[in-house]
C-alpha cells in the first residue's frame, strides 16, 4: 500500500482507483461477501437473529476446521479427497473405543490418531511412491470408508458414554464448543502459513516445486507433515461429529471433500497451487454456509440447492479467472 | 523507404512504467533486424505487441502498409507473424511431428493422415537440416533441437514475419551457424526477421540492420551496419562507454576447497576428477551436452553420484539432497531459472529468502518478518534489481532481474562453494557486467566459484582456470595465460561428430 502512494503521482482520482482495484484483487470475495451478507440480513426473515447466526456458524464448523489443512494441501498444489472417509472413520473409531474402555480421552485420541495414521500414508506413498496425489488420496478415500463400515459392522454406532458429549454440544460463552475450536484452528493456522518456515516453503513448494527442490526445502518432508495435519484434522473433525451426532456413523460426512475444495477456491485459492490466502478459505466457507443457511430458511427445497451451490462455485472460479488475466495483463 | 513491417509510434503504458514511448522503425522484406537494449529497455514488449499478446497503449503496427490489430496470439500468427521465445512453446509428451503441425494436423474428416503428418514433419526436418526422427517425444530432444522445431512449426504456417527472441541463448557454437544458415534462407525467402539478441557478435554476423533501445525509447536505428563498431552500439544501449565487459581482477588463489575424486553418476559415465582452491573461479566449458550441468546437479544432490568421492574443505561428505549441499556449504544457482530458479506467483521477497529462512526464524519456526525485509531490501539495492516493490511476484520481473533475484537467494546463504550455471544467459552486457563484478568479489571473500558457460568469451574474460567438458568427461584443463578460443574450442570440439551423434541419441537429461 505504501507503493500506492509514492508511486501514483498522477493525481488523487487515479490513486483512488488504484486502491479499489487493489482491494478488489486482494480481498474481491470478502466484499462480495459482506454485501451478500446485508443483502440477506435486510431480505431474509430470521436471517439476522443471534440464534440462526449461531446455527450458521455451527454449521459452517466442520467445513471450516478442515479447511485449514485442505488450505496447506491446495497451497503446495496437491488435492486431498480422502478426508470425507477419515471423519466417518475417526467418529467410528472414537465410538468404538469410548464404549469399549470406557475412557473419553481414550476414545478421542484413537480417533485423532486414526486420522493422522491414514494421513502420514497419503503423504508416504505422495511424497516417496511418488504417486499422484488425487489417485493416492480417492484410493484412501475407498479405504478409509470400508474400514469405516467394518469397525462399526456397517451400523451407526451410539455412543453411551455422555461424558464424550459436551466436546461437541457443550457451550462455553454462550457459543458452542465447535464454534470456539473452529475459531481457534482458524487462528492457528493463519499464522502457520503467514508466520513459519512451513507455510512459506508449503507455497514455494506450490509455486514451482523444482525451485523449491533446489532451494534446499526438504520437499518431501513438507508433504507428509501437510498430509499428515490434514488426516489428524480431519480425524478430530470426524470426532466432534460423532460427539454432536452421540454416535460414529459410517456413512457420514460423504461428499464433505468436495465442498472442503470448493470453500477454499471459492475464496480464492489456486487449485495448481502457490496461492492460498487464509481469509480466502474464511471467506469461502462463509459463502457455501451462508448460502445454504439462507436457503434452508427460504424453504428452498434440496434439490435446487445442490445447482446454486454448484452455479456460485462456477462463478466465483470464473470472476477469479477473470481477475486473473487482469493482473497478468497488467504486468 | 517503408518497410513491409512498420512500427508507428508505438508506447505501452504498465501501470507506474512506460515500457515503450513512441517507438517507429521499419524492417524491410528479406532483411533482419537486429533488436538490441538492456533488460527491460522495452525489445520483450515490443516482441509481446507484434506477437498479439498486449495491445499497444498507443501507435500502431502496419503489415504490408496496411494497419493490424490483434486481439489474441493466434491473430498475429495467422496473419504470418511468428514470435519464437526463448521459453519454447511445445508439448513436450507429443512427437516431434505432432508438435510442427499443433492445431493443424492433416486430417480426413477428424482422422488424423499419419502418412502425410510424417511426410510433411520430414519435408520440414530435412530443410531445417535436423536428422531427428519424427516420432520421438519432444521431451527427449535437447534444447537446441527443440528450438529448430519452434521455428519449423512458424515456417509451416508461411510466416512472413519471424521475431526471434534471443535464439541462441541455449545453443553451442555449432547449433549457432546452423540457425544462421537457415536465417539467411528465410531471408531469401523474403522474410521479415527480427532478431532479439544480447550477443553483439552475433549481432553483427546476421543482421542487416539494428535498432538500439535504453529506457523503453528508441536511441537509434541503423539501416546499414556498415562502419558501425561494437562500441557505437554499446555505448548507445547503455548511454555510456563500457571499455571492458568482463573487467577480470585477479587475487590470491588459497587451498583446496572442493576436491572432486573418481566421480560417476547420470550424465558422467566416466570417473571424472577436479578441484577448486579457495578464491578460485572455475570455469567450464563444453557443448550442450557434455555433462556440465548434470556434473554440478551430482555436485548439488539433485541427482545421485553412483560412485567416488567429494571433499570439502578436507572433509569427505555425503550430498544427497540440495538440503543437505546447502547445509554442507554448496549452493547452485540453477540453469533453467524459469523451471528450477524462480517461483512466479510469490512475491520478490519470499523468493529471495527462500533458501537463508531456516537461519532468520523466531521461537523455533516463527519468521523474523523483519530480517526478511531487511535481508531482501538489502539484495534489491546491492543488485540493483529492478521492481516497483518487494512485493511484486517474482513472475513479472524481466528474465534479467529474475536472475538477480535467484542470485539474491544464493548469495544469502552462508557458503563455501558457489556453483553457477550459465548465470549470465539470456541477460543484457549491463546486467552481464555486474553479475562478473559479483562474481569477483565472492572469489575476493575467499570463496571458491564454479561458473558453468556456453559462451567462449565470457568464460576465457572472467575465469582463472577453465576445465572443458566433452562426452561426460573432462578433457583438459587451461589456466588463464593459455586460454584462448582455438584451444578450447579445439577440446571441446574434438570429434565433434559424435558428440553431436551422443547428443541425438541420449537427449537431455530433462
Amino acid at each position: 500500500m505504501k507503493t500506492d502512494s509514492t508511486q501514483s503521482a498522477g493525481g488523487n482520482a487515479f490513486s483512488v482507483r488504484r486502491m479499489a482495484s487493489r482491494l478488489w484483487e486482494n480481498s474481491g470475495m470478502i466484499v462480495v461477501y459482506i454485501a451478500l451478507f446485508i443483502l440477506l440480513s435486510l431480505f431474509v426473515p430470521y436471517f439476522f437473529t443471534w440464534r440462526n447466526m449461531i446455527a450458521l456458524a455451527l454449521s459452517i464448523s466442520m467445513l471450516g476446521m478442515v479447511a485449514c489443512t485442505m488450505l496447506f494441501c491446495l497451497a503446495s498444489g496437491h488435492f486431498d479427497l480422502s478426508v470425507s472417509s477419515i471423519v466417518a472413520l475417526s467418529g467410528v473409531v472414537a465410538g468404538v473405543v469410548i464404549n469399549g474402555t470406557g475412557s473419553v480421552a481414550l476414545g478421542i485420541s484413537a480417533g485423532i490418531i486414526a486420522g493422522g495414521i491414514f494421513g502420514i500414508l497419503n503423504g508416504v506413498i505422495i511424497a516417496k511412491a511418488h504417486i499422484n496425489a488425487l489417485i493416492t488420496t480417492l484410493a484412501m478415500m475407498h479405504i478409509a470408508r470400508g474400514f469405516a463400515y467394518i469397525v462399526s459392522g456397517g451400523q451407526a454406532m451410539s455412543i453411551g458414554n455422555t461424558g464424550f458429549f459436551g466436546l461437541g454440544n457443550g457451550i462455553f460463552l454462550g457459543v458452542p464448543n465447535p464454534i470456539w475450536i473452529t475459531i481457534v484452528c482458524f487462528a492457528v493456522f493463519a499464522v502457520l502459513i503467514n508466520n513459519t518456515t512451513y507455510g512459506k516453503n508449503t507455497l514455494a513448494i506450490g509455486g514451482n516445486i523444482e525451485a523449491a527442490r533446489l532451494a534446499g526445502i526438504n520437499v518431501d518432508k513438507i508433504k507428509i507433515i501437510i498430509f499428515t495435519m490434514q488426516g489428524l484434522m480431519a480425524g478430530f473433525a470426524g470426532v466432534i461429529l460423532a460427539s454432536r451426532m452421540t454416535s460414529g456413523q459410517p456413512m457420514a460426512a460423504q461428499g464433505f471433500e468436495l465442498n472442503v475444495i470448493s470453500s477454499c477456491v471459492l475464496g480464492g485459492v489456486s487449485l495448481t497451487g502457490g496461492i492460498a490466502p487464509i481469509q480466502g478459505a474464511i471467506v469461502g466457507v462463509l459463502i457455501m454456509g451462508t448460502v445454504q443457511d439462507a436457503m434452508s430458511l427460504l424453504n428452498i427445497p434440496t434439490f435446487y440447492q445442490y445447482v446454486v451451490r454448484g452455479l456460485i462455485l462456477l462463478i466465483a472460479v470464473m470472476i477469479d479467472q477473470i481477475k486473473q488475466q487482469r493482473m497478468s495483463k497488467a504486468v | 523507404m517503408a518497410g513491409f513491417l512498420r512500427f508507428e509510434n508505438i508506447s505501452k503504458h504498465f501501470p507506474g512504467v512506460k515500457a515503450l514511448d513512441g517507438v517507429s522503425f521499419d524492417v524491410r522484406e528479406g532483411s533482419v533486424h537486429g533488436l538490441v537494449g538492456e533488460n527491460g529497455a522495452g525489445k520483450s514488449t515490443l516482441l509481446k505487441i507484434l506477437s498479439g499478446a498486449h495491445p499497444p497503449s498507443g501507435g500502431s503496427v502496419l503489415l504490408g502498409g496496411k494497419e493490424v490489430q490483434f486481439a489474441w496470439p493466434k491473430d498475429a500468427f495467422d496473419a504470418g507473424i511468428a514470435v519464437i521465445y526463448q521459453e519454447l512453446n511445445l508439448v513436450p509428451d507429443m512427437s516431434v511431428a505432432d508438435n510442427l503441425l499443433l492445431g493443424h494436423v492433416p486430417n480426413l474428416r477428424g482422422f488424423v493422415q499419419k502418412e502425410k503428418l510424417l511426410e510433411i514433419a520430414n519435408g520440414m526436418l530435412d530443410y531445417l537440416m535436423e536428422p531427428i526422427d519424427p516420432n520421438r517425444k519432444i521431451k527427449r530432444l535437447p534444447i537446441a533441437q527443440r528450438q529448430m522445431i519452434e521455428i519449423g512449426k512458424a515456417l509451416l504456417h508461411n510466416a512472413k514475419v519471424i521475431a526471434f527472441d534471443e535464439p541462441t541463448s541455449s545453443l553451442s557454437e555449432k547449433e549457432t551457424q546452423q540457425l544462421f544458415k537457415i536465417i539467411a534462407g528465410l531471408k531469401e525467402k523474403g522474410c521479415a526477421i527480427i532478431y532479439v539478441s544480447h550477443i553483439l557478435n552475433e549481432i553483427f554476423e546476421v543482421c542487416d540492420a539494428l535498432t538500439v533501445f535504453r529506457d523503453g525509447r528508441l536511441i537509434e536505428t541503423f539501416d546499414d551496419l556498415e562502419g558501425v563498431t561494437r562500441d557505437d552500439v554499446v555505448s548507445r544501449m547503455v548511454g555510456r562507454s563500457i571499455e571492458d565487459i568482463y573487467g577480470y581482477r585477479s587475487r590470491e588463489i588459497g587451498e583446496v576447497v572442493l576436491d572432486v575424486r573418481e566421480l560417476t553418476g547420470p550424465g558422467i559415465p566416466e570417473p571424472v576428477s577436479f578441484s577448486v582452491r579457495k578464491g578460485e573461479i572455475v570455469g567450464f566449458f563444453g557443448l550442450v551436452g557434455a555433462g556440465r550441468s548434470e556434473l554440478m546437479r551430482i555436485l548439488y544432490g539433485v541427482e545421485k553420484m553412483y560412485s567416488g568421492t567429494v571433499i570439502l574443505n578436507g572433509t569427505q561428505v555425503s550430498i544427497d539432497s540440495p538440503e543437505r549441499a546447502l547445509n554442507a556449504g554448496i549452493v547452485l544457482c540453477p540453469e533453467d531459472r524459469k523451471l528450477e530458479g524462480i517461483i512466479p506467483v510469490r512475491d520478490v521477497k519470499e523468493n529471495i529468502n527462500i533458501s537463508v529462512r531456516k537461519q532468520f526464524v523466531k521461537v523455533g519456526f516463527f519468521i523474523n518478518k523483519a530480517r526478511e525485509r531487511a535481508n531482501a531490501r538489502d539484495f534489491i539495492e546491492k543488485l540493483q534489481i529492478k521492481t516497483p516493490s518487494m512485493e511484486q511476484l517474482a513472475g513479472n520481473l524481466s528474465g534479467g532481474n529474475q536472475q538477480k533475484v535467484i542470485l539474491a537467494r544464493n548469495l544469502s546463504i552462508e557458503t563455501e562453494l558457489f556453483i553457477l550455471d550459465e548465470p549470465t544467459r539470456g541477460i543484457d552486457v549491463g546486467t552481464k557486467s555486474e553479475i562478473y563484478r559479483l562474481i569477483y568479489s565472492l572469489a575476493e571473500m575467499g570463496k571458491a566459484v564454479v561458473v558453468v558457460s556456453s559462451e567462449l568469451p565470457e568464460v576465457i574474460g572472467i575465469s582463472d582456470r577453465i576445465i572443458v567438458m566433452r562426452l561426460g568427461k573432462i578433457v583438459t584443463e587451461v589456466y588463464r595465460d593459455r586460454a584462448t578460443e582455438e584451444i578450447i574450442l579445439h577440446h571441446a570440439l574434438v570429434a565433434q561428430d559424435r558428440a553431436q551423434k551422443t547428443s541425438l541419441t541420449t537427449g537431455d537429461s530433462k
